[in-house]
C-alpha cells in the first residue's frame, strides 16, 4: 500500500503554467522529499496528489489505481498542513477523532484509536484541551495524530515545520523520521529547507519552475548533482562556482567546489585569498574569502583554524571533488 | 510626571466619551421623558426636566386606541422572518465567494453593495405595482420578502468578511479527513462562524425592526409593524407629542432591551475586519 505514480501531470492556473508536465514514481514505504525554492511548484504538486487541486493534464495513480478525479477523502491519503489546520472549536480528542467520525466508525473504536495515537505522540495529558491552549509543537503533533489514526496509504506533509522555532524543528524532524521508521508508510514531504531534505529523505526530488531537476538519494545529489541548480541548492554552505579562465583549465564553462572540499594553508596552495568574514561555529569555521583573480568564495575550516579579517591564506581544491559544468549548466561527467 | 499625564488623559477621554454618548442618547431620553408628561407639559416652554407630574395616561390611551400587541407581533414576524430568510440565502452565497472566489467575485460584491446606494424611493412605484398585482400589499409575507431583499447585501457582506477570516486550510483539512460538503458546513464552517452569524443576525433584526420606508408604504392595517404604529400618532392627529412619545417608547423598547443584552456581539459584528 502506498505507491504513487505521476504520469505527465501538469497544472495551469489561468495563463500561468505552474507544472508543465512531469513524471514521478514513488515507491511503497519511501520517504520522499520535494525540495526547491519558493514558487517552484512543490506545494502545488503535493496538493495535486492530495486532490485539493485538479490536474490540468496527466494521470495520478495510487496503488496502481487511477485516482486523477477521485475526491481527496477517497484517496486514502492524510495531510499535515503548514498552519496545522486544527479545528479550533474541538478538543484534541475530537480533532484527532474527526476523520474516524467522518468514516462513521463507532464511538468506542474511535476512542481506542485516538488514545493509541495520543500515546504514540505524547498527547495523552492534553486530550481534553483545545488547540488554542497548546504550544506550536503540540499542535503539530495533534495534526500528525489526526493523520495517523486514519491508517493512510501515504502521508503528505506541506512544510510542517516552518512555523516552529529552530530547536523544536530539529526535534520534530527526528520525531517524524522515527515515525516513518515505525510505520513504514509512504511519506511525501515538502520543504524549501535543504537540511530537512538531506536529513529525512530516502529520495529527494529537486524542483525548479515546475520541472524535476533531479531525483535521487541525498548523497547521490550531493556527490553527483546533474546540473548547476542542484549543485547549488544541495549542500550548506553553498557550492562555490568559478567561471572564466580557471574553469577553462578544466575544459568546462564553470567548475564547482564545495566549501568543505577546499584545503586551507597559511604557507602554500593553488589560490591565494584575503579573509573577509570568519564565522566561528566552534566545530567548524566558515571563511568568506576574496580569492585573487576568482572572486568571492566560501571555505570550511576546522574549528581550531585561527584566522581573522584581512589575513592572507592559500586554498587548494581537492582534485577529485571538482564538479565540471558545461555552458548549458549540465554537469560534465 | 508621565503617570500624571496618563491619568489626566484617561479623564479627558472618559469625559469626551460620556459627552458623545449622552449627546447621542439625549433624543431617546427626551422621548421617554416626554411620554410621562401630560400633553400640556409636553409642549411647555421652557420645558421642565424632571419637575413635572409623572403620568402613565399616555400609555393607557395609546394602548386603548391602537392594538400595540398586533403591531408588535408584526414587527417580530417581519424582522425575524426577513433575517432568517436572508441568512439562508446569504450563507451559501458568502461561502462560495469566500472559499471559491472567481476573478469576478469582488465585482459581484461591489454590485450588491451598490444596490444599497440607490434611493429606495426610486423603485417604490415598480415594487408597489408588483405587490399590488401579486396581492402582497399589506401582508407579512410581502414585507419579509422586501426587507430580505433590502438587507441581503449587508448580510452577505458581513458573512463574507467573517468567512474570509476562517483559514481555507482548515476546510481543506476537513476535506482530506473525509468530510462531505455537508459535513464541512455543519461540523467545521458553521461552528467556527457562529459568532459572526450571531452578530449578523442581531444587526439585521435591528435594521429590519427599524425599517420605516417600506413598512410604511407597503402596509395599511393588517401587516403594519411598530414603525407604522408610531407613524399613526404623528401627522393626522396634530401635535400630540406626549402620546407620540409614548408610542415611540413602546416601539423602541423591545429592540433597545435586546440591543442592551447583545452589546458585545453587536460591537464585535460592527467592528469586525477593521482590526486584524
Amino acid at each position: 500500500m502506498g505507491s504513487i505514480s505521476l504520469k505527465q501531470v501538469s497544472k495551469v492556473f489561468g495563463d500561468t503554467t505552474v507544472i508543465p508536465g512531469l513524471d514521478l514514481q514513488i515507491e511503497e514505504g519511501e520517504f520522499v522529499v520535494f525540495v526547491g525554492p519558493s514558487g517552484c511548484g512543490k506545494s502545488t504538486l503535493l496538493r495535486l496528489i492530495a486532490g485539493l487541486e485538479d490536474v490540468s493534464g496527466g494521470v495520478i495513480e495510487i496503488d496502481g489505481r487511477d485516482a486523477t478525479t477521485i475526491a481527496p477523502a477517497k484517496r486514502g491519503l492524510a495531510m499535515v498542513f503548514q498552519s496545522y489546520a486544527l479545528y479550533p472549536h474541538m478538543s484534541v480528542r475530537k480533532n484527532i477523532g474527526f476523520p474516524l467520525k467522518m468514516a462513521k466508525m463507532d464511538k468506542a473504536e474511535i476512542d481506542r484509536k485516538v488514545e493509541g495515537a495520543a500515546s504514540v505522540l505524547n498527547l495523552t495529558d492534553y486530550l481534553e484541551r483545545r488547540p488554542g491552549q497548546l504550544s506550536g509543537g503540540q499542535r503539530q503533533r495533534v495534526a500528525i495524530g489526526r493523520a495517523i489514526v486514519r491508517d493512510p496509504a501515504a502521508f503528505l506533509f506541506d512544510e510542517p515545520l516552518s512555523n516552529l522555532d529552530a530547536a523544536l524543528r530539529v526535534n520534530m524532524r527526528l520525531e517524524i523520521s522515527e515515525l516513518h521508521q515505525q510505520l513504514q508508510t509512504t511519506m511525501i514531504y515538502v520543504t524549501h529547507d535543504q537540511v530537512e531534505a538531506m536529513t529525512m529523505a530516502d529520495k529527494i526530488v529537486v524542483l525548479q519552475a515546475g520541472r524535476i531537476e533531479q531525483v535521487g538519494s541525498p548523497l547521490d545529489l550531493y556527490h553527483k548533482p546533474r546540473n548547476r541548480f542542484v549543485a547549488g541548492f544541495i549542500g550548506s554552505p553553498k557550492m562555490n562556482f568559478i567561471e572564466g579562465a580557471e574553469a577553462a583549465r578544466h575544459d568546462a564553462a564553470a567548475i564547482g567546489i564545495r566549501p568543505e572540499h577546499l584545503s586551507l594553508s597559511k604557507t602554500e596552495g593553488d589560490w591565494k585569498g584575503t579573509v573577509g568574514v570568519a564565522e566561528h561555529l566552534g566545530s567548524d569555521t566558515f571563511l568568506h574569502l576574496n580569492v585573487d583573480d576568482i572572486g568571492a568564495m566560501t571555505a570550511r575550516a576546522s574549528g581550531e583554524f585561527d584566522v581573522s579579517h584581512g589575513d592572507r591564506i592559500f586554498l587548494s581544491p581537492r582534485a577529485d571533488k571538482i564538479h565540471r559544468f558545461g555552458a548549458d549548466g549540465n554537469a560534465i561527467p | 510626571m508621565a503617570r500624571a499625564t496618563s491619568i489626566q488623559r484617561r479623564w479627558m477621554i472618559t469625559i469626551a466619551a460620556w459627552s458623545v454618548g449622552l449627546l447621542i442618547f439625549f433624543p431617546i431620553f427626551w422621548t421617554i421623558l416626554t411620554s410621562f408628561k401630560t400633553e400640556a407639559e409636553a409642549i411647555a416652554s421652557p420645558p421642565s426636566l424632571f419637575a413635572f407630574e409623572w403620568t402613565l395616561e399616555n400609555y393607557g390611551e395609546v394602548q386603548e386606541r391602537s392594538n400595540y400587541f398586533r403591531h408588535f407581533m408584526n414587527s417580530v414576524v417581519i424582522s425575524l422572518g426577513s433575517t432568517l430568510l436572508g441568512l439562508i440565502i446569504a450563507v451559501p452565497a458568502a461561502w462560495a465567494m469566500a472559499f471559491s472566489p472567481t476573478p469576478r467575485t469582488k465585482d459581484v460584491l461591489m454590485w450588491m453593495l451598490s444596490t444599497k446606494m440607490l434611493p429606495p424611493v426610486g423603485v417604490l412605484i415598480p415594487i408597489y405595482l408588483m405587490f399590488r398585482d401579486t396581492g402582497l400589499l399589506d401582508t407579512r409575507t410581502g414585507l419579509v420578502i422586501v426587507l430580505t431583499l433590502i438587507n441581503l447585501p449587508i448580510i452577505v457582506w458581513m458573512l463574507y468578511t467573517y468567512f474570509k477570516e476562517i483559514p481555507g486550510e482548515i476546510l481543506e483539512a476537513s476535506r482530506m479527513d473525509g468530510a462531505t460538503l455537508r459535513d464541512e458546513i455543519i461540523h467545521v464552517l458553521t461552528p467556527m462562524a457562529v459568532p459572526g452569524i450571531a452578530s449578523t443576525l442581531l444587526l439585521n433584526v435591528i435594521l429590519s425592526w427599524n425599517e420605516a420606508f417600506w413598512t410604511l408604504n407597503l402596509t395599511a392595517a393588517k401587516a403594519a409593524p411598530l414603525t407604522a404604529f408610531i407613524a399613526s400618532y404623528s401627522s393626522p392627529e396634530g401635535l400630540f407629542y406626549a402620546k407620540l412619545s409614548a408610542a415611540s417608547t413602546m416601539a423602541i423598547a423591545p429592540i433597545l432591551i435586546m440591543g442592551w443584552f447583545s452589546q458585545k456581539q453587536l460591537v464585535r459584528g460592527l467592528t469586525f475586519g477593521a482590526v486584524k
